[in-house]
């Protein structure tokens, strides 16, 4: 069977479990944050931490308390892996210095999952666990918490509170991701990613030589690094590990589980805002970006165009073989479309114009279907400024979901637009005009010379800045210059956004609705996917072709 | 309420629901879910295999077949070349990372070539590509069927074997698609080592 056959029949498989999630799994997650019922472990939980649940917050609340969690969240894992060798389960390991803890800890609570590091050389037992994969959970419960919180500022009228953030991130984590992680680990275990506590074995061979069988919870963590598009590998392989992704299949469970929340949140938003189309709509414009851009990288990839993989005669350098070509680009595309980042396949050693498309993938902004949460609220303040540019068009008043859209909130939806463009740009510049770091950057750094050596540095602030976590890994980032520009990239990339978001939930929710007329713009039919599609190249895609023209253009078009 | 006493309020519910989700998702999530693994202790543990009673290795981790210094054990079926380590160290997993055009990488795969055509006296243009190219792990434990068809004749003349019954072993080795469509065609290297060491001539 050729490898269209092959994309077409996994594609399918994948695009077939979602469709059935997405009622099912959507209407769930709109109920979990629309109901008034708590369950008894939450109403202890909120006791214990001193929270009424229902009372609402105002969006500078919601927004402080974001930051006040996410904070207390980088100072605990930067505490858990300064203290490291007086931590149980650590390995003999030392603790982690000071600048690559500063860089993981904040990689961790912005969802991103950048790696400037070697897990099974660098983290012990205790930290993954008890320190990264609880930032698993909260961070992905975060993202989520925002979306809705947007989607309530749609759906609300002259409201002044847009929701309660401990409720909403209790709840998700409570409602949402634990339950599917907990599945989603047995799946795992039985079908071989290990779960255990043993310390890297070290065995004879049957030739006489010495090989090493690693240990360690992975499937707990493994689980909700997918789940939550989180990303973070518990080995440094990150999901092309065999005891992370052992088959094929569990290499196309791991994808349907970091598409599943994104795809099925347009469900939920569709269903808060009272009309499902709006929701089909929404995903109609994610789903074409996924297929199209999965069915162009399996093609590159195919092909397998350069001077290397010609020698070998196929792009096999850094895939796996139980994969294959289509197993690895499916995973790439799903990774780097949403915020997840894992990687099945080094991204380092794709074609040149392959690797570009990964890179493309995230400067999209990851909204097809994007991050747990950051997807949904990032492809709305898309559609925010699509519609207002449909309203120039005709010379309308701009309307979306019976909100008007005034200066104020087409100010938000484009300032967070710039945002991510912005840090992108500025960190990869800067790399290279600051003679002192440029020298690192070339002299250290950069583990291919040239023009790919640039597209690795790109990447690495693509990866950060969009909080996405994938790399062209031979880059060493655990340099002063990386560990604290990434870090930067990655704070930025994700607070700043969620302040613009959160502004522009509060004012919605503020305004009255105005009656639908015969001049509002449908936002529900083939044109405004069309119009929104083409948003999204102009607005996210085109920022970028020069620097993309630079990098992997230059190189695969040589 | 004044806004600073609010935020602290704030800092100190953070502190307290994180200290709660780090129990319950840090530790008992984990336990719970090593206790569930009991009831699959062999694929919890690494899916390990024993020959004689002694673990040689795991399913699913890929071993390099050769001599102290890293030359190619002719006996043995060998693995793909890999970036972990020294070449297959499950303590260190990794690609290569090299790109398409990397002078290293375009150097390593015409050595190889070299290396295998000699070794296994073929066409250098019939060596499959995975032959040729490190993993991205550094540790799979698969090579395609093709590779290791293309290696029966060097092996059964090491060992002295009919070549017939070490095609047949090869064949009976070859795990094809799961479903028929998802994964490529793979042989389990140590799986079809373990085999072989047991055939006798």
């Amino acid at each position: 069977m050729n490898n269209t056959w092959l994309f077409i029949l996994q594609a399918l498989t994948v695009i077939v479990v979602l469709g059935l999630l997405y009622r099912p799994l959507g209407g769930y997650m709109a109920h979990v944050y629309t109901t008034q019922k708590n369950l008894r472990v939450e109403r202890g939980f909120y006791r214990l931490i001193g929270v009424d649940p229902a009372s609402e917050q105002t969006w500078p609340v919601y927004l402080r308390s974001l930051l006040a969690f996410s904070l207390i969240g980088v100072l605990l894992v930067y505490l858990l892996q300064r203290i490291q060798e007086w931590l149980p389960l650590s390995l003999g390991l030392p603790p982690v210095e000071q600048g690559l803890a500063w860089n993981t800890a904040i990689s961790f609570v912005t969802n991103t999952n950048w790696q400037s590091y070697s897990p099974e050389l660098t983290m012990g037992y205790t930290v993954q666990i008890a320190g990264l994969a609880v930032q698993n959970f909260a961070s992905a419960a975060v993202g989520i918490a925002v979306a809705i919180a947007l989607v309530r500022g749609l759906s609300r009228r002259k409201s002044l509170t847009i929701g309660n953030f401990w409720v909403d991130v209790t709840r998700g984590i409570l409602r949402i991701l634990l339950p599917l992680s907990v599945v989603a680990a047995i799946i795992l275990i039985v079908a071989g990613v290990i779960q255990n506590f043993n310390p890297f074995e070290h065995i004879t061979t049957i030739t006489g030589g010495s090989a090493v069988i690693p240990g360690g919870p992975v499937a707990s963590q493994e689980a909700i690094k997918e789940i939550g598009t989180n990303g973070g590998g518990f080995f440094n392989a990150n999901s092309a590990h065999p005891f992370e992704n052992p088959w094929p299949w569990t290499s196309i469970f791991e994808i349907i589980l970091m598409l599943a929340i994104p795809f099925a949140l347009p469900r939920t938003f569709g269903k808060m805002v009272g009309d499902n189309r709006q929701g089909y709509a929404i995903l109609s414009v994610m789903g074409i970006f996924w297929i199209a851009s999965a069915a162009l990288l399996t093609l590159l990839e195919s092909v397998g165009s350069g001077t290397a993989s010609q020698l070998a005669g196929a792009a096999m350098e850094g895939k796996e073989t139980r994969f294959g070509i289509v197993g690895s680009t499916l995973f790439g595309t799903s990774s780097t479309l949403t915020s997840t980042g894992a990687v099945n396949a080094m991204h380092d050693s794709f074609t040149s114009l392959g690797g570009g498309l990964a890179m493309l993938n995230m400067m999209l902004g990851e909204v097809a279907p994007g991050g747990v949460g950051s997807g949904l609220y990032g492809i709305l303040a898309v559609a925010i400024v699509a519609v207002f540019v449909a309203g120039l068009m005709v010379g309308r008043t701009p309307e979306y979901l019976g909100k008007k859209l005034g200066g104020r909130e087409i100010k938000m939806a484009s300032i967070y637009i710039l945002i991510t463009p912005t840090i992108v740009l500025l960190g990869t510049a800067l790399s290279f005009a600051i003679p002192a770091v440029e020298a690192s950057v070339t002299g250290t750094s950069m583990a291919n010379p040239g023009l790919h050596g640039y597209s690795e540095v790109l990447y690495a602030f693509t990866s950060a800045g969009n909080n996405n976590g994938s790399a062209f890994a031979g880059l060493t980032a655990s340099t002063p210059w990386f560990d604290t520009a990434l870090g930067v990239a990655m704070l930025l990339g994700r607070f700043l956004p969620m302040v613009f978001i959160l502004a522009l939930a509060g004012s919605l929710a503020a305004q009255d609705k105005v009656p639908v007329t015969a001049g509002t713009l449908p936002t529900h039919r083939p044109q405004f996917i069309g119009l929104l599609i083409g948003t999204i190249l102009i607005v996210s895609a085109l920022t970028y072709l020069p620097v993309l023209a630079l990098g992997p253009l230059a190189e695969g078009l040589k | 309420m004044s806004s600073v006493r609010g935020t602290t309020r704030q800092y100190w519910v953070a502190i307290r629901s994180m200290i709660i989700f780090t129990v319950a998702l840090g530790i008992v999530y984990p336990l719970v879910i090593t206790a569930i693994g009991l009831l699959a202790p062999s694929q919890a543990n690494g899916s390990q295999l024993s020959v004689g009673g002694k673990v040689v290795g795991s399913a699913l981790i890929g071993q390099s077949f050769t001599d102290k210094k890293g030359n190619a054990l002719p006996e043995w079926f060998q693995s793909r070349p890999s970036a972990a380590g020294n070449g297959y160290d499950a303590g260190a997993s990794s690609g290569s990372n090299q790109g398409t055009e990397s002078p290293t990488l375009i150097k390593a795969i015409k050595a190889r070539k070299a290396a295998i055509a000699k070794s296994d006296g073929v066409d250098p243009a019939s060596i499959p590509p995975d032959a040729l190219t490190a993993s991205a792990s550094g540790l799979d434990p698969d090579i395609s069927p093709a590779y290791a068809l293309e290696q029966i004749n060097r092996v059964a003349g090491a060992r002295n074997l009919p070549v017939a019954d070490v095609t047949k072993l090869v064949n009976s080795f070859i795990t094809g698609r799961e479903l028929g469509y998802i994964g490529d065609p793979t042989v389990n290297v140590l799986e079809l080592n373990i085999a072989l060491s047991k055939l006798k001539g």
